[in-house]
């Protein structure tokens, strides 16, 4: 799998211009200027804006400082999703900067998880590893791992670091012997506006005769009104990492390759209004 | 004998708000307690399959009767703790075995 590790690297260095600004409904001292950053695809919110948090602290007095929380055109943005697919789902067809308001009261407790630490996004990012290795080897790789190489996962994605966070990887991305692809495909399927939060399931990156499965095979067995027939017009955008990738592409490189931090295909379809 | 009863019925009702009969649309659950968190007299359980993780541990947490902001850690496999949001049916589907999806919960981190 090393072949494509130019791949690895545009995936690691996605990244998104944003801006963020203040809610209106925010008590402030003076005006709070939005605040612009380039977040990382592959990172998470609470990981990648603490500049932007101290910058509206300062315009705002202590107590009215609660718990930040994020919303992108009226729907709170779920810190516990990567950045980059937030966006595919969320924003992926509107112009750039992506315009976040940024909030710290009237926490959504229906939407959202609490997240008061980065110790939560860690748990999190963990459990994500072990659940997509258990599909994968059922468990044995991360299970043989020690305690520092789970650190230096977290680590390095928490402070950008792609050498150090493949190192570990790569052993997370490894197929045992002959077998040509891993037990099971992690992958989730979400759709914006969903009542469910995605579709996972049992799928193999092989057929029973051996023939490496497609993109395509995967949305036909669990979402196939995303597979256009062949006098359609396609009805949906299937997008990772905010590309569009063909449906003949095999799975097992799809998420040697595409897989985001925490080991899991995150595939966002987004219906195409015709307007 | 008539107040064990009573309870009895109580419980039930208790239950049926939560949990239904088998059907397509439930999976069988087998909750287990690890360390010193108390166990449950009925381990197995029939769960709807769109029950989320957070309810699922919320209707735990009624039952030993700790309370809703105290902290409760479900695990898979004895090794991962699934996402608040994710559904019964999936966990289920992916990794139930025999027939049935044992959970494992705990009042404290058990597993990484």
């Amino acid at each position: 799998m090393t072949d494509d590790r130019d791949v690895l690297r545009d995936v690691w260095f996605g990244r998104i211009p944003t801006c963020f600004t203040l809610s209106q409904d925010e008590i402030t001292e003076r005006e709070a200027e939005p605040y612009y950053l380039l977040l990382p695809r592959v990172s998470y919110f609470m990981l990648v804006t603490d500049k932007a948090k101290k910058h509206f602290q300062k315009v705002m007095r202590q107590e009215d400082v609660g718990e930040m929380w994020f919303e992108y055109e009226g729907l709170p943005l779920k810190w516990h999703y990567p950045i980059g697919l937030l966006f595919d789902l969320h924003a992926s067809n509107t112009a750039l900067p992506w315009n976040i308001l940024v909030h710290f009261k009237n926490f959504p407790e229906k939407e959202l998880l609490h997240c008061t630490t980065k110790d939560a996004v860690e748990a999190h990012f963990m459990s994500c590893i072990k659940e997509a290795d258990a599909l994968k080897h059922k468990s044995q790789v991360i299970n043989e791992m020690q305690k520092k190489d789970h650190k230096q996962l977290w680590m390095g994605l928490q402070n950008d670091k792609f050498d150090q966070f493949w190192a570990i990887n790569r052993k997370l991305m490894e197929c045992p012997g002959d077998e040509g692809g891993f037990r099971y495909i992690p992958f989730r399927i979400y759709q914006p506006l969903n009542e469910k939060p995605f579709i996972q399931k049992l799928f193999r990156p092989l057929s029973p005769d051996g023939q490496p499965h497609s993109l395509g095979d995967l949305l036909k067995e669990v979402f196939p009104a995303a597979v256009p027939s062949d006098d359609e017009e396609k009805p949906y955008q299937v997008l990772i990492h905010g590309i569009e990738p063909m449906l003949e592409t095999p799975l097992q490189w799809l998420s040697e390759h595409l897989s985001y931090p925490d080991n899991f295909l995150h595939i966002s379809i987004n219906h195409l209004s015709r307007d | 004998m008539l107040v064990s009863h009573c309870m009895c019925v109580c419980a039930h009702m208790y239950v049926s708000h939560m949990l239904s009969l088998s059907s397509p649309n439930t999976v069988d659950v087998l909750l287990k307690a690890v360390g010193d968190t108390p166990i449950m007299k009925q381990k197995k359980w029939t769960v709807e399959r769109s029950r989320t993780i957070q309810a699922l541990s919320l209707f735990i947490k009624k039952f030993l009767k700790a309370e809703p902001a105290e902290q409760l850690f479900i695990y898979v496999n004895q090794s991962f703790a699934p996402s608040p949001e994710q559904d019964v049916g999936t966990l289920y589907q992916c990794f139930g075995s025999d027939g049935k999806l044992v959970l494992h919960y705990c009042k404290s981190q058990a597993w990484g």
